[in-house]
């Protein structure tokens, strides 16, 4: 393999990874907000013991995510460097402000959230709850910000070097991809908290662990679930038609759609029609529905992947721009199939909620403790499709995945470095996985008779 | 002054704030396991630092985007140049941070004895190698003139820019037992003062051999200037301070020794940011390295606005968690003492 083989290999197994983590971190510190303002307002006891038991998970997430999001921030310089030597003037101001104005106030808010129980007032205490959700939102934001200036550069002009200069700083922000793209993000987030926590109650209540609280977190993960699927995946489809106008490729490449059509049909599952034959044999057709998604109209034309590619050729000289169409096609399926499964799932546990069976629900229980590993498929599979879809480009229109390198590098150090990342990143995501298992499944902390006794930070 | 000085400024600020902070947390964790023998004393002395560490290591990820962001040829040249050492100092980072999280969560001493180790090396792994890097900016690397790093693995270990990590390391050292000592009781608190006394003397002789070195290898002159001089009185003082038992002070010291030393580094190195060994015309400097003014006008906007925000909260973190940490908090009764929740009963 080339150098630039391994080091997209290398960004895509690193941003793959960290992302396992940023979703559930989104989600569950939402989640565990909601839990610790009921017991600010209730004074409850359930809702403590809940906002400490999945406080502690949304702890994990976070450290693992900080860490690997550290490899994302040096990776650009390492491996990159010659994409962040020109574009870093524009692209790396959301990540100084993400820094500056969420990370700081994530981490440093998130150390009072576990050490100041019994050191802060209930009210300040739930305030830092809340600071972290909001650090981490932000964060999400500004690399929001900068990942769809990637896929749509705004806010710039081009020097007499040839090179972007930021001078709209504001346009990252009203980028219209970002503005779909980064609630798509945070639904997806919210989705992904909310499948994890109704999984781990769902755990608990089929081993008949104190059934009346886990049937709180139960229903809350579900009460949130369905809403914020079905908003993400209508401002998924808007930003798939957004994608569609600035990204051609990459809409015609999740159908894999080689030449322009009016209407256009939608394919359930195919065989073939890859970056070599183009001829697919479509299994199941749904005719217009390619057209209603890419463009929001019943007849839309959708351009197909050979036109866009001349059209490019004549625009930015000799080239093939096209994706990996096997990627493309197949993510955009995985992705939308399972949430299909997800919301039926999500419906199921709803309408047995309404008939008050949630708590005798076995087959439901057990089908929610497996549906924990979905939304994470969903995750990586949006992903592939935003990120591959925008190949051969690093910045759409502007610069060539293949001119980002860094010269200095040698191919034996990107592979070094690959190996080095995957034995820890492996070694993570076992401790991760039995840590996080081993709380999941752990019984609730008893409940205190009587409220004056300090309450311990959550771990360390 | 420019915008790109200002910036130059700010990102010598936040690597300062960096080492201020993250270096006591750093010697906190290279001496965890040898302050105390015993569970109650490792976690008494790793819980000092637990609400503060993960914000103080956000200043080095600023650090880093502020590089990025007011000077990309300096990040870029600088990433890719070390790549070896980052990929190590990654490494370091993740063992560490992730070793506060897991160490606690099984009740097993083999598991934590095997967390105490990665905190150790990676707390050790962390200061060497970033002092690697800064002494390697001043000290001169091979760059052409397109700004790219020409060098090999080598290259990067000189007998400056080693003798930097290891000052560094000797700096948080002494700064973590200093912390240790002001922020824990009884037995645990001697053994910190204890480590202290022994570390300050061999820091105090490395450190004012490394101002030296540094001065020779930045400047003309032969006086110290104020920062260089700020250094050496400030860990001659900590040494005195420990041995006259005044851990307050002795920490203020330890503070301005690590904070001036850095400060001594991007002192020496203005208006450079990278100097070239091939030759001094290929320097990165303010000047060729920096972004365009309109990218400068808006960060400064934001570096003005967010930085004394984050100031403030950070200093009302330390005033929350003031409190000296006893290990008896970690050793008896159940409203005193355990932390975790009580293990599972088995599954029916």
């Amino acid at each position: 393999m080339s150098q630039l083989d391994l080091a997209r290999l290398q960004f895509a197994m690193t941003s793959i990874y960290h992302f396992l983590f940023v979703p559930v971190t989104i989600g569950v510190s939402g989640l565990t907000a909601v839990l610790q303002t009921a017991w600010y307002r209730t004074k409850r006891e359930e809702y403590l013991r809940l906002t400490r038991f999945f406080g502690t998970l949304m702890v994990i997430s976070i450290a693992v995510g900080v860490v690997t999001g550290l490899v994302q921030e040096f990776q650009f310089g390492m491996d990159w460097s010659h994409y962040s030597r020109t574009v870093g003037n524009v692209f790396g101001g959301p990540l100084a402000l993400e820094g500056l104005a969420a990370f700081f106030l994530e981490s440093t808010f998130l150390g009072l959230w576990l050490f100041g129980w019994d050191k802060l007032s209930p009210r300040l205490h739930l305030a830092t709850v809340y600071a972290v959700v909001i650090g981490g939102a932000l964060s999400a934001a500004f690399i929001m910000s900068a990942n769809s200036w990637m896929q749509h550069p705004v806010g710039y002009q081009t020097n007499a070097a040839g090179q972007p200069q930021l001078n709209d700083f504001w346009a990252l922000f009203t980028n219209p991809v970002f503005l779909r793209g980064y609630l798509h993000v945070l639904l997806a987030g919210v989705v992904t908290g909310s499948v994890v926590m109704l999984a781990v109650s769902a755990w608990q209540l089929r081993k008949g662990q104190e059934p009346e609280v886990f049937r709180i977190s139960a229903s809350l993960a579900l009460l949130v679930l369905v809403p914020s699927l079905l908003l993400a995946m209508l401002v998924g489809s808007e930003l798939g038609v957004t994608e569609g106008k600035y990204q051609p490729m990459k809409i015609a490449g999740a159908e894999a759609q080689w030449t322009t059509c009016q209407p256009c049909s939608f394919s359930m599952f195919q065989i073939g029609g890859g970056n070599k034959d183009q001829t697919p044999t479509k299994i199941i057709a749904i005719p217009h529905l390619l057209s209603l998604l890419a463009t929001n109209h019943w007849n839309g034309k959708v351009l197909g992947l050979n036109p866009v590619n001349a059209q490019y050729n004549q625009q930015f000289g000799p080239g093939y721009y096209v994706p990996n169409i096997f990627i493309q096609y197949w993510s955009m399926r995985v992705m939308a199939y399972l949430a299909t499964v997800v919301l039926a799932i999500g419906v199921w546990g709803i309408w047995l909620l309404y008939r008050r069976k949630l708590g005798h629900a076995k087959l439901f229980q057990r089908v929610a403790v497996w549906a924990a590993v979905l939304p994470f498929l969903m995750n990586t599979a949006g992903w592939l499709l935003t990120e591959n879809g925008r190949q051969p480009w690093i910045v759409q229109g502007l610069m060539l995945t293949s001119n980002g390198l860094s010269p200095s590098v040698s191919t034996a150090q990107v592979a070094t470095s690959i190996i080095v990342f995957l034995l820890l990143y492996a070694g993570l995501a076992i401790v991760a996985a039995v840590v996080m298992a081993k709380y999941a499944r752990k019984q609730l902390a008893p409940a205190r008779a009587h409220s004056d006794h300090p309450i311990p930070a959550v771990s360390y | 002054m420019g915008f790109a000085t200002f910036w130059f400024i700010a990102i010598a600020v936040l690597w300062t704030g960096f080492f201020v902070l993250e270096g006591f947390d750093l010697g906190v964790g290279m001496l965890h396991a040898f302050v105390s023998r015993d569970e109650a004393g490792r976690r008494a002395s790793i819980n000092t630092i637990g609400p503060l560490w993960d914000g103080n290591e956000v200043w080095l990820i600023v650090a880093a985007a502020g590089m990025f962001a007011a000077f990309p040829a300096w990040y870029a040249t600088m990433f890719s140049g070390l790549y070896p050492a980052m990929v190590l100092l990654l490494a370091g980072l993740i063992m560490r941070g992730v070793s506060f999280e897991f160490r606690g969560k099984m009740d097993s001493v083999r598991w934590r004895a095997a967390w105490d180790v990665l905190l150790t090396v990676g707390s050790l792994l962390v200061p060497l190698l970033i002092g690697i890097a800064l002494a390697d900016l001043l000290g001169g690397l091979p760059i052409a003139a397109n700004q790219e790093y020409t060098g090999s693995f080598g290259d990067l270990f000189s007998g400056y820019s080693v003798f930097t990590g290891v000052t560094i390391v000797l700096l948080c050292l002494l700064h973590g037992s200093t912390f240790l000592a002001l922020k824990t009781t009884d037995e645990l608190r001697a053994n910190a003062r204890r480590i202290a006394r022994v570390v300050g003397p061999v820091t105090t002789l490395a450190v004012i051999a490394w101002v030296a070195w540094t001065h020779s290898v930045g400047s003309e002159g032969v006086f110290l200037n104020i920062p260089e001089l700020v250094t050496a009185l400030g860990v001659v003082g900590a040494a005195g301070m420990l041995a006259a038992g005044r851990d307050g002070w002795a920490f203020a010291s330890t503070t301005l020794a690590m904070g001036s030393a850095v400060v001594s580094v991007f002192v020496e190195l203005y208006p450079r940011l990278m100097v070239s060994s091939t030759n001094p015309a290929f320097d990165i400097t303010v000047h060729n390295g920096a972004s365009g003014t309109y990218s400068l006008q808006v960060m400064t906007i934001i570096a003005a606005v967010f930085l004394p925000i984050v100031i403030l909260y950070q200093a009302w973190t330390y005033h929350v968690f003031r409190a000296r940490v006893s290990a008896d908090q970690y050793r008896s009764g159940p409203d005193t003492g355990p932390v975790e929740p009580p293990e599972p009963l088995p599954a029916s």
